[in-house]
């Protein structure tokens, strides 16, 4: 298979047919003659695109007035950058929400690496998180105190992805088991969870924690409204999480929990040594799915006045100063979005090649 | 004795399981309990009977009619009623778009194909309520006034007021017009499959352009016949806004264009998915057995692709109707809104918001129900 792909692509770049192959591919027949005007008119399309974010665009920092031309104004992301990516933090402990996203990304790429899976990379991960909440909120070692309500930007868009996965992780390993156990009650109670959540739409579930969530707890207990989201990523991750761990759980033959029973291994170390090894290994690539798809719904958060990444942009876009500076403001968060997503897809894609290498 | 029941499978399991139930049940007695003592410190009275009073707050656009002095049951129809008119224009739209960019891909064009993987690439990997608001941020401050709206296509006018398109104006005789013009077009097709005409020698594509030609000059000739029973309403510019044709709110039409292009995405690489599927060996062996490329398209290879694209196809349709909550962010009138709105007017925010779970997981859990049911029906028969 990769041979074949390496010889087509060595094939040499230079020989006199290349431009009859070319001819042949692009206008052979009156099908592919239109499917090239078809494309030619879609890139010709999308040249006054171009022009306006790259070409006509004004690149250079600077005031407002900068940006007269019919281009994009990209001054407009350089003047408001701290505010897009921090939010209401405060300016001068702006190195700890900095340090924040530097730890996360560090923590992401040495979880990339499969020699460190198994509870060292969790250990590191509570480690990292304990660290970046102690950051986050200050007030010991000499940190000046931040409250959750002046946290935002990238952090909490960051955070809450992360977070949500990581909590929602445990949680849905029990559900995928329990929708697989012997026990009846165990298994509808299982089911019911799972299928209640997928069935509703993230949105309400935001809607339940923000405004309900306070209505079913002790008065006593205040919950800010940063932890209350959280909550209801996290169900959310773990329900849609529980799913493609089940599709693992399924995949495993039965012999292996019948061999485990033979040498009379207890369930739990069964569970543990040896089911849910094999079944998360399988899943893997389904599972950077759902994180792509919880990176993305993070961005909800904006619904009940969480201040990500997002809202940041948008509470940005605002300022009168700036002509309509809205277009630039979300194609920026746009961009971010693109490069966390389209890396854990490349990594998902690398994932998978090596699993079909191995299996062949 | 003890020592049995110890180690009894049954015992354990039972003992599991009745520990589980106990602490759920009281989990539930304990959240309910909460929330009546804090419902009975802040006042509210909770119950449905608020829903039939006057709702009093305008809904900006609606497919149901509505009027601020209907009820708030009528005001959630209203939202049900924008949500599900919402969900089923993407779903149609969202469904041709994936299948064109499914083609694209599968054309086997170099450049087409690469452009639709960059469309899938780009579209999927950014949130769609940053492309809603995109799309909403452009529709209401790149737009010019309607005095100098762009007419991207005759008869369609984009501006700050929203879009203006062509309306189709259907006087009394129209229904009659159009069952007229349909069954004409049977006959006409059924006229060219006849074997009494194939057996003419007439090459296949010029018999093909007659009938179509004879077909439309009837329709045009009934058309004038019945005086113009069908036509076209173009919006006009009649001082500071348009009059006529059909109109679309920024906030409609932004939610719009960003469910159908974020949504094609994802059901054109489930189309694709389905048709790569399905093995070259199963034309090669149509074709080797002498069946027409129709009759394998028709009979071998879709039966066959709908088995796999059907189920992903679903979920994509229920995510989809999901996703319409997320008009909340540019403020289109669908459920989502209601309930916010009626929480913050009534402070009715328990029920409100029950009523839009309950809402969405009907519909869920009723398509998911169709959906076993047919993938019962389709299901692979193995022997």
């Amino acid at each position: 298979m990769t041979n074949n792909r390496t010889n087509a692509t060595a094939q040499p770049s230079t020989s006199p047919s290349m431009v009859s192959r070319g001819v042949r591919i692009f206008f052979g027949s009156w099908l592919s003659a239109l499917l090239t005007l078809l494309s030619v008119a879609i890139i010709l399309a999308l040249i006054p695109a171009f022009r306006w974010a790259v070409l006509d665009a004004q690149w250079q920092a600077g005031p407002p007035e900068l940006c007269h031309g019919a281009g994009a104004c990209w001054s407009f992301i350089h003047a408001k950058l701290r505010l897009i990516l921090f939010g209401l933090y405060p300016p001068e402990a702006q190195w700890r929400a900095f340090t924040v996203i530097v730890l996360i990304i560090a923590l992401v790429l040495a979880t990339l690496w499969p020699r460190l899976w198994g509870l060292r990379i969790i250990g590191l991960w509570a480690v990292g998180l304990a660290v970046m909440l102690v950051l986050m909120q200050g007030g010991v070692f000499g940190m000046s105190y931040v409250p959750t309500s002046k946290w935002g930007g990238l952090p909490i868009t960051l955070l809450l992805a992360v977070l949500s996965l990581g909590l929602g992780f445990p949680i849905a390993v029990v559900l995928a088991l329990g929708r697989r156990s012997k026990l009846p009650v165990a298994r509808a109670v299982s089911i019911l969870m799972i299928e209640l959540v997928r069935g509703l739409p993230l949105v309400g579930l935001l809607f339940v924690a923000a405004i309900l969530l306070p209505l079913f707890l002790p008065p006593d207990w205040t919950i800010d409204k940063l932890g209350r989201t959280l909550a209801a990523l996290t169900i959310f991750a773990a329900a849609y999480l529980a799913e493609v761990i089940r599709g693992g759980l399924q995949g495993l033959s039965g012999g292996q929990v019948e061999a485990a029973q033979a040498l009379g291994i207890p369930y739990w170390k069964t569970v543990w040594h040896i089911v849910l090894p094999q079944a998360i290994q399988k899943v893997i690539p389904p599972l950077t799915n759902t994180a792509i798809v919880m990176v993305k719904n993070t961005s909800l958060v904006l619904i009940v006045g969480v201040f990500d990444i997002l809202s940041a942009a948008r509470s940005a876009a605002t300022d009168p100063a700036w002509p309509a500076p809205s277009t630039e403001a979300y194609l920026f968060v746009a961009a971010i979005y693109f490069i966390i997503c389209t890396a854990i897809g490349w990594y998902s894609q690398h994932l998978e090649a090596g699993v079909k290498a191995r299996s062949h | 004795m003890l020592r049995t029941l110890w180690y009894s499978d049954r015992l354990r399991s039972l003992v599991a399981q009745v520990a589980l139930l106990g602490g759920l049940v009281g989990l539930l007695f304990w959240l309910g309990n909460n929330t009546a003592s804090n419902l009975a410190e802040r006042g509210i009275r909770t119950g449905l009977d608020f829903l039939s009073r006057p709702a009093r707050f305008p809904i900006s656009e609606s497919v149901i009619r509505y009027d601020p002095s209907d009820s708030f049951l009528w005001a959630f129809a209203v939202g049900i009623g924008n949500t599900l008119w919402l969900s089923f224009l993407t779903i149609v739209l969202a469904t041709l778009g994936g299948l064109l960019l499914a083609l694209a891909r599968l054309s086997g064009h170099p450049l087409l194909t690469r452009l639709g993987r960059s469309y899938v690439t780009l579209f999927r990997n950014i949130p769609l309520i940053v492309q809603l608001l995109f799309f909403y941020g452009i529709a209401t401050s790149v737009f010019p006034a309607p005095r100098d709206a762009l007419n991207p296509v005759p008869g369609v006018f984009l501006s700050l007021r929203g879009v203006y398109a062509p309306a189709l104006e259907i006087a009394p005789g129209g229904g009659l017009f159009l069952v007229l013009c349909g069954l004409s077009l049977v006959g006409v097709a059924l006229a060219l499959r006849s074997r009494h005409l194939r057996g003419r020698h007439m090459p296949r594509a010029l018999r093909l352009v007659l009938g179509v030609a004879g077909w439309a000059g009837f329709c045009v000739a009934l058309w004038a016949a019945m005086e113009r029973p069908i036509g076209l309403d173009l919006p006009e510019l009649t001082g500071l806004n348009f009059r006529g044709g059909t109109y679309l709110s920024p906030e409609f039409a932004a939610v719009l264009i960003g469910l159908v292009l974020y949504t094609s995405a994802f059901t054109g690489e489930i189309i694709r998915g389905g048709i790569e599927a399905i093995a070259r060996g199963q034309w090669e062996a149509g074709r080797a057995l002498g069946l027409s490329e129709r009759h394998i398209m028709f009979r071998i290879i879709l039966p066959q692709a709908l088995r796999v694209i059907v189920p992903p196809m679903t979920s994509q349709y229920l995510s989809t109707v999901k996703n319409t909550t997320l008009a909340v962010a540019v403020g289109y009138p669908e459920l989502g809104l209601i309930v916010n709105t009626v929480t913050n007017q009534t402070g009715q925010a328990l029920e409100s918001i029950l009523i839009m779970l309950a809402v969405f997981l009907t519909i869920s859990l009723s398509v998911s129900a169709l959906m076993n049911l047919y993938n019962a029906r389709i299901a692979l028969v193995e022997r």
